[in-house]
């Protein structure tokens, strides 16, 4: 039987979100895959659209409830396994949406997941990391068991548009559980590019001592139309938001350019920057563990630097 | 009796620079310095904070693995935990064994509420307490930064890629906990040696009905890629210069 993979998709009830064109990259290296996209949405009709325009997508599926308005892990979970039968793969993101959706749903197949998957050695073998990225494990999904997995974004590239998916409408519609309720998201919605997404990023750590100093990273990002980062620590001690932190238990991200400012890159801050193309490191410790990773080293106060450099930009 | 049911496991310590084998065998783990994981003892904490304000009666810590979790565990009844269960096997579980195992004592414990990390820091999967809630068919609330418990409910604020969600759910639940949820407190001596008394039960997968199966085989370590060591550059000029030069500017 050739692979059958079925993709969850991520979105914001509007705009399906690029997490989901990486996790249909990797469903099309395996091998003679046939790949199908759901949407699980209170109004499916575009986002359907979007899905159906990804390269390699064969069908897209839609589901529409109004329960639907708001990502449920418990609700959207019913719904998948009870669609999931004909499918040997059933992927989703490694964002917060798939860590919290995936797993339920393996439970519910009684099946396995393998989590961050970065890479496809075959349709049973895969790439995976473990201890914040320090180790990398193959692993063999046994007995051709179905396969939940969640896909480590950082690691593919979205897939090009172009396609013209065939859209059709799941059945059964399942009635979700209703033991759990949306009550809010505080989401801080602003102009900059999204920190998972971005070229380019400015990320802050505790060095910026401050909320207020944490500020001037936000002049320098939007000068170089950057997104803004903050290490755990800068973020624990309440500088940043909690959406901004990259690492091991944050976002793993992979720009084009990553400048890591007064973060001295502790194991579990690197682990979310490894795939940068290039990293900048400004620190005034000439022994941050940092200046082992960055492709550029600048020792030096940042409350000098980051004004330096905004000017010689602007 | 309100119960809450904390899950926790055994791992490497946050500190220790983890290597992989020569042979790709596995991680370097001989005498190296083992710990509750992180995320585990901040879900052990909130348990102790509900109780202590009079919310819950009991805290009961389980985890699932080999007989040298024994310290961990005292640990976790130092902290204050009323009584911990181990269930004891040498077979590294899958996380929905592990899971399975977890369903099983649900329903000798009655617990209103169970507490997990929201992932362990050796494998990183993160997945038990949502396997839990499916199949236990019950609420999940996972990347917890802030609890509250009403009569018969739970508001659960979750750190999400977009910012702060809040669900409601009701009770029984699963709530994954994540790190900025609270500050474990510190164990002093009195309570270690306290903790030598409290009760600490073992049970067996057999005694509990389960036969796990593995669905999952590792067939090697690696060590990263490792990125090769840039150069230092002398001041924000030289910098935007050389980024310039390999047209990231």
């Amino acid at each position: 039987m050739n692979p059958n993979i079925l993709i969850v998709a991520e979105h914001d009830g509007r705009t399906l979100s690029v997490a989901t064109a990486k996790c249909v990259a990797c469903a099309t290296t395996v091998t003679d895959a046939a790949v199908t996209v759901v949407i699980c949405a209170a109004d499916a009709t575009d986002l359907a659209q979007q899905a159906a325009t990804l390269a390699g997508v064969g069908t897209v599926l839609t589901v529409e409830h109004p329960v639907h308005a708001h990502p449920l892990a418990a609700a959207i979970a019913a719904q998948i396994a009870a669609l999931a039968a004909p499918y040997t793969h059933v992927f989703g993101p490694s964002s917060t949406f798939g860590k919290d959706l995936m797993p339920r749903i393996a439970a519910l197949l009684k099946t396995v997941q393998v989590s961050d998957i970065m890479a496809v050695e075959s349709a049973t073998r895969f790439r995976r990391p473990i201890y914040a990225g320090n180790a990398v494990l193959t692993v063999e999904v046994l007995d051709g068991a179905q396969v939940v997995g969640t896909v480590r974004t950082a690691s593919f590239q979205p897939v090009a548009g172009g396609g013209s998916a065939h859209i059709e409408a799941a059945a059964p519609v399942v009635e979700p559980p209703h033991h759990t309720r949306f009550v809010s998201v505080s989401a801080a919605r602003s102009d900059r590019p999204d920190l998972q997404s971005a070229a380019r990023v400015v990320s802050g750590g505790r060095a910026l001592g401050s909320a207020e100093n944490f500020q001037l990273l936000y002049g320098l990002a939007d000068t170089l139309g950057a997104a803004v980062g903050a290490s755990r620590a800068a973020v624990d001690a309440g500088y940043a938001p909690n959406e901004l932190q990259v690492g091991q238990t944050g976002k793993i991200i992979a720009p084009e350019l990553y400048l890591a400012i007064g973060i001295s890159g502790a194991i579990q801050h690197l682990t979310g920057i490894k795939d940068a193309r290039t990293i900048v490191a400004i620190n005034k410790d000439p022994d941050a563990p940092i200046f082992e990773v960055a492709d550029f080293g600048l020792v030096g106060d940042l409350f000098e630097i980051v004004p330096q450099l905004q000017k010689l930009l602007g | 009796m309100k119960r809450i049911l904390v899950g926790i496991k055994r791992v490497v310590d946050y500190n220790v620079r983890i290597r992989v084998k020569p042979d790709g065998s596995g991680v370097l783990t001989d005498g190296v310095k083992m710990s509750v994981n992180p995320f585990d003892e901040i879900a052990l904490e909130e348990a102790l904070r509900i109780k202590e304000r009079g919310a819950a009666d009991e805290v009961v810590v389980v985890t699932v693995g080999p007989a040298d979790c024994q310290p961990q565990l005292r640990t976790c009844l130092a902290m204050g935990a009323d009584r911990a269960l181990h269930v004891q096997t040498d077979t590294p579980l899958e996380p929905l064994a592990t899971a399975g195992v977890l369903r099983t004592l649900i329903e000798r414990e009655q617990p209103f509420l169970v507490l997990l990390g929201k992932q362990a820091i050796d494998d990183d999967n993160g997945q038990t307490g949502q396997m839990l809630a499916a199949l236990w068919d019950r609420p999940q609330a996972t990347f917890a930064s802030k609890i509250e418990l009403t009569e018969g409910k739970a508001q659960v604020t979750r750190e999400v890629d977009a910012g702060l969600e809040t669900l409601e759910v009701d009770l029984p639940a699963v709530v994954t906990v994540d790190l900025r949820l609270n500050e474990p407190r510190y164990v002093k001596l009195p309570d270690i040696m306290k903790a030598k008394k409290k009760p600490l039960d073992t049970l067996t997968l057999e005694s509990l009905g389960i036969t796990p199966r593995a669905q999952l085989k590792t067939l090697r370590y690696e060590p990263p890629a490792q990125r090769s060591k840039g150069v230092r550059v002398n001041d924000a000029a030289e910098l935007l210069a050389a980024l310039k030069h390999k047209g990231l500017l």
